[in-house]
């Protein structure tokens, strides 16, 4: 790879690439995304690697492992070009026939479409699968195009081509556009950007720094991790842009310990930019001086909030300060820092390419663009989904998530993590967007989205959450630290039956503490999942305390496990099955259940081909 | 997945090196390439980390107690991870945990006295659309019910 | 530069930049704190020293200890929202620390007699309310054996690999700055223990009395670089010999 020393040099390049990556070309992709490993897709590109070479198409169809597509319910995914036609649940005996009969003859191997569960219709291309059709993907567009090892594919796509683009707007310039365009963080909090690198630029410093906030500890959130494994490199360009504009000489990338494969594509992709000259000084051939550093977590939630990540970097325990001052004015090594999430740092060279104009025709008046959401939980369509804000929970979770399976009713979406909240089906058709689901009492967060149905009991949830709070505060604060203690031990004392009558009320009292007198986000936002679910589900908390009961049989001090005498048909599997011994029957005849001995660990539910395990 | 380490505690020479001297703010980083080579984090490293930082111990011990990818004993031959994020607990995570822990009979956090397994929880590591997730020795296995975990569990003990 | 803040109303003088609540206790306002000691760095572990402070248009409750004064901020110690929240502070450290005399009074005075909470499961001290002040100062005196262990639920104070610490001189200064008074020391007229150590005394030349722990006493030595016999003296004989010395002088 050979130095790029201007802008001219990188046209030229891309030129080159493009041309050698015809849009007719043929070629095959198959998804490597963390989700489709997992289910073998590393073997599946292998094995398509060798039927090519079998068949000598090496040199005329393109082989690629892209980053997560998408649509992980369905994977392992494969994408053959030129006709963009999806194929999912791939395995490796399907190969052959895809190499033969598409690639060769261009025909389609049906069986290994994805099916419209309502119409049965098999869908060929991808756009029209109502999974990809709703969504809006401008952060996620390459994910399923880009080997994610190969900065030339990334040029080859127009990739730096908005970094170049930047140089020659200026600082100025590109505040002003960043500005214009009302991007606002994704990670959460949704400060607006432009703003935040306005503050960062104009603090006088001897030095300023950038981060890259990676640290997505939101359990069911993995859009950051698809975007660091998938397209890296639109992260380092948007970091190169920030740098310009703030006037930072330096960045890094703090990546949680739970992601090591992101730090592998990023560790590679910061050599390539650097060969290319793209990284360190005079990038571009410019007066740009900037190069990144990855930063590695050690595990700990309460490191992916701004001041508790910057003692991270420093070596510390992660333990946050009050605010003010803001990262940005006094933040790492006591330097102005402007940390973004990954979304943010992603969207940044679309606002650049295409403009402020364009990209704030997207979205609604406050909330412009697009956001990633993990659509995951209880619905059909699990996996990564990019839509423009304002479109509706009902369309996310319908239209795009394919609704509810196993032909149960929906009951409630959770938003925002450990700081957001649930929403019940009345709520469905709420715009998604910064400010109006915090009108809700719940809010957009990083972009989790978990959908729950009436198999789920939403006291257990509130539990959930404060368990894992409890577990993942840094414990500086009283109030936040045994505030956490207590309130779990309640909900768990209502999950057990065994709650006091005013256990709402202190419940409440707790959580007004907690909100009002911790230091930080984490805490003040910790009250969120137990009051959000009071406020929409009252009712389930109401019969855990004053009827013992668990309305979604969930909570097992409340509920029996009984068999049905007349669904039972003697086949024995739950009694061999029980690791407790504590099914009692003859073959041939109904089983019972000893209830004294009976853990509620719902084996035999899970076994038993009758349906003859009740509930209640 | 590294093999058992012999115990010797000894740092592997260049290890140290590879991060800066005096340079307080290397010790998260310093602290994952030890336990990468001993898959956990003996006291003499510690000191030796502390020595080459140039930071009291104490302040290392505290750094290592407090972040959750850091073990300060040693683990099992055989690491099962259950993930207990929301989307695998609304899809059942709870109960494969619960599993391991009787066919294990240790509890969660812990690991077999044989020190063939150490069983334990990780809030969520991004494969939620393959939940209930069941991580063994670093390999992801998707979509785990109590029974599939289980014989997952017991073929490794045949094993050897 | 000194700045003009306003506390309950009363215009009070400080220099921009220290600690709100040393500015407030200066002045004479009762602001009841636990985790705070002015020769070390704030951390608002306690949550006891809240106020209502509206700065730069913005207004909020937070503790005082941690805020840096600056020209203009508004203050009120003791509004309603502030004695509910302190109090409700005090409930939750009185529930972990339900042994400590002095933490029971302060309780009491904001009328919380009894918790309603039980105690928190802890592997840590008895009656700790982890506002890490014995952490701080043995860092602040340069001998680093204590440290914040763990975190949320698990947090303690601790030694270094649970040991007894190599770097402890037993000054037993963490035992003085205990606000619940629940670090154990023992002694005798010949040695201190402390975090699972024992330290012989150095006793003083003239009466013999033990002055400091010998550990303490070479640490002192070597740290400021002073003479071997420095410290060998106790006070009370050093105010004597001087005094003797002044009486012998002949005018």
């Amino acid at each position: 790879m050979v130095r790029l020393k201007n802008s001219k040099q990188l046209q030229q390049l891309h030129r080159q690439l493009a041309a050698a990556r015809p849009a007719g070309r043929p070629a095959v992709a198959v998804c490597g995304g963390t989700g489709c490993q997992a289910q073998g897709s590393l073997s599946l590109s292998d094995a398509f690697r060798r039927e090519l070479k079998k068949r000598r198409l090496s040199k005329k169809v393109e082989l690629r492992l892209t980053g997560c597509h998408g649509f992980c319910e369905r994977g392992p995914l494969v994408l053959v070009f030129p006709q963009g036609v999806l194929y999912q649940r791939v395995k490796a005996k399907d190969v052959a026939e895809i190499v033969e009969r598409t690639l060769k003859k261009g025909e389609i191997v049906e069986r290994l479409l994805y099916q419209d569960p309502q119409t049965g219709k098999r869908i060929a291309r991808e756009a029209d699968i109502p999974f990809y059709r709703h969504q809006q993907r401008l952060v996620l567009k390459d994910n399923g195009h880009l080997d994610p090892t190969s900065i030339n594919d990334y040029i080859a796509i127009g990739g730096y081509q908005a970094l170049a683009k930047a140089l020659k707007m200026g600082p100025a310039g590109v505040l002003d556009e960043v500005e214009a365009s009302g991007l606002r963080g994704r990670g959460g909090a949704g400060f607006p950007t432009g703003r935040k690198w306005r503050i960062c630029g104009s603090t006088p410093a001897d030095t300023r720094y950038l981060v890259c906030n990676a640290d997505e500890g939101d359990p069911g959130a993995f859009m950051d991790r698809s975007v660091l494994e998938g397209n890296p490199h639109s992260v380092i360009e948007g970091m190169l842009i920030g740098a310009l504009a703030i006037g930072a000489g330096q960045g890094f990338v703090y990546v949680r310990q739970e992601y090591p494969l992101a730090v592998e594509r990023l560790e590679l992709a910061l050599e390539q930019a650097r060969a290319y000259g793209l990284l360190g000084a005079g990038v571009l051939g410019s007066s740009l001086e900037f190069d990144v550093t990855i930063k590695r977590g050690g595990g700990a939630f309460v490191c992916g909030e701004e001041s508790a990540l910057i003692a991270s970097i420093e070596g510390r325990r992660g333990v946050p300060r009050r605010r003010p001052p803001y990262p940005a004015q006094q933040g790492l090594f006591g330097r102005p820092t402007c940390i973004n999430n990954v979304e943010t740092w992603a969207n940044v060279p679309h606002v650049i390419k295409r403009g402020a104009k364009w990209f704030s025709a997207i979205g609604t008046a406050g909330s412009k663009g697009t956001k990633i959401f993990s659509l995951v939980g209880k619905v059909h369509n699990t996996g990564l989904v990019e839509v423009p804000m304002g479109i509706s929970l009902r369309r996310i979770v319908f239209d795009i998530g394919g609704g509810i399976p196993g032909g149960k009713q929906f009951k409630a979406v959770q938003t925002g993590g450990p700081s957001g909240g649930c929403l019940p089906e009345s709520k469905l058709d709420t715009p998604v967007d910064f400010d109006t689901l915090v009108a809700e009492g719940a809010m957009m967060g990083s972009g989790g989205m978990i959908v729950m149905d009436s198999s789920t009991c939403m006291v257990d949830v509130a539990r959930y959450f404060t368990n894992f709070l409890k577990f993942e505060s840094c414990g500086n604060c009283t109030s936040c630290r045994d505030g956490l203690i207590h309130m779990h031990r309640l909900l768990e004392k209502l999950c057990a039956g065994t709650a006091a009558p005013d256990t709402l009320e202190r419940i409440e009292s707790l959580a007004e503490t907690i909100r009002r007198t911790s230091l930080c986000a984490l805490g003040t936002t910790a009250v969120n999942p137990v009051l959000s679910t009071l406020r929409h589900f009252r009712e389930e908390f109401v019969a855990h305390l004053e009827e013992k009961r668990c309305p979604a049989g969930v909570c097992k001090e409340l509920i029996t496990f009984t068999i049905d005498a007349d669904k039972c048909t003697g086949c024995t599997l739950c009694a061999k099955n029980c690791p407790q011994d504590a099914i009692r029957g003859r073959k041939k005849k109904p089983h019972t259940i000893e209830q004294d001995k009976c853990i509620k660990c719902g084996i035999c539910r899970d076994v038993c081909q009758y349906d003859a395990v009740l509930v209640k | 997945m590294s093999p058992v380490r012999q115990q010797t505690d000894e740092l592997p020479a260049g290890l140290l090196e590879r991060h800066q001297r005096g340079d307080a703010a290397g010790l998260v980083d310093l602290l994952h390439d030890i336990q990468a080579h001993f898959r956990y984090l003996p006291r003499p490293a510690l000191e030796a980390a502390a020595a080459y930082l140039e930071l009291p111990v104490t302040r290392v011990f505290e750094v290592a107690t407090f972040y959750e990818g850091f073990h300060l004993k040693p683990r099992g031959e055989h690491v099962c991870t259950v993930c207990m994020g929301t989307a695998c607990h609304v899809r059942g995570s709870q109960r494969v945990l619960e599993q391991l822990e009787r066919d294990l009979s240790i509890a969660s956090g812990q690991t077999t006295p044989d020190g063939k397994f150490t069983l334990e929880e990780v809030n969520c590591v991004g494969a939620c659309a393959l939940g209930p997730l069941l991580i063994v020795d670093g390999q992801f296995q998707g979509n785990m019910t109590p029974a599939r975990a289980s014989r997952l569990v017991g073929k490794l003990g045949k094993r050897g | 530069m000194t700045v003009t803040v306003r506390i309950n109303d009363v215009e009070v003088l400080a220099e921009e930049g220290e600690s709100l609540l040393e500015v407030a206790l200066r002045a004479g306002f009762d602001i009841p704190h636990l985790c705070h000691h002015p020769a070390v760095e704030a951390i608002g572990s306690c949550r006891l020293c809240l106020v209502e402070l509206q700065a730069a248009g913005r207004e909020e409750l937070t503790t005082s200890c941690n805020v840096r004064v600056e020209a203009g901020m508004q203050v009120i110690t003791d509004s309603p929202l502030v004695r509910q929240q302190r109090a409700a502070n005090l409930e939750l450290l009185l529930a972990r620390a339900p042994g400590s005399a002095r933490l029971r009074a302060l309780a009491a005075r904001h009328g919380i007699q009894a918790p309603r909470f039980e105690p928190p499961p802890s592997e840590g001290i008895q009656n700790c309310i982890l506002c890490e002040l014995c952490v701080r100062v043995c860092a602040m005196l340069g001998h680093d054996a204590l440290g914040v262990l763990g975190r949320g639920e698990k947090k303690r104070i601790g030694l270094p690999f649970n040991q007894p610490a190599a770097s402890c001189v037993g000054c037993a200064s963490c035992a003085a700055v205990c606000p619940t008074e629940c670090i154990r020391v023992s002694e005798t007229p010949q040695a201190r223990t402390i975090w699972g150590q024992s330290f012989e005394f150095a006793h003083c030349r003239s009466c013999g009395a033990p002055m400091l722990t010998e550990r303490q006493r070479q640490f002192e030595i070597e740290k400021n670089g002073l003479p071997e016999d420095s410290y060998d003296t106790c006070e009370s004989c050093k105010r004597q010999q001087t005094s003797q010395r002044f009486a012998a002088i002949t005018w």
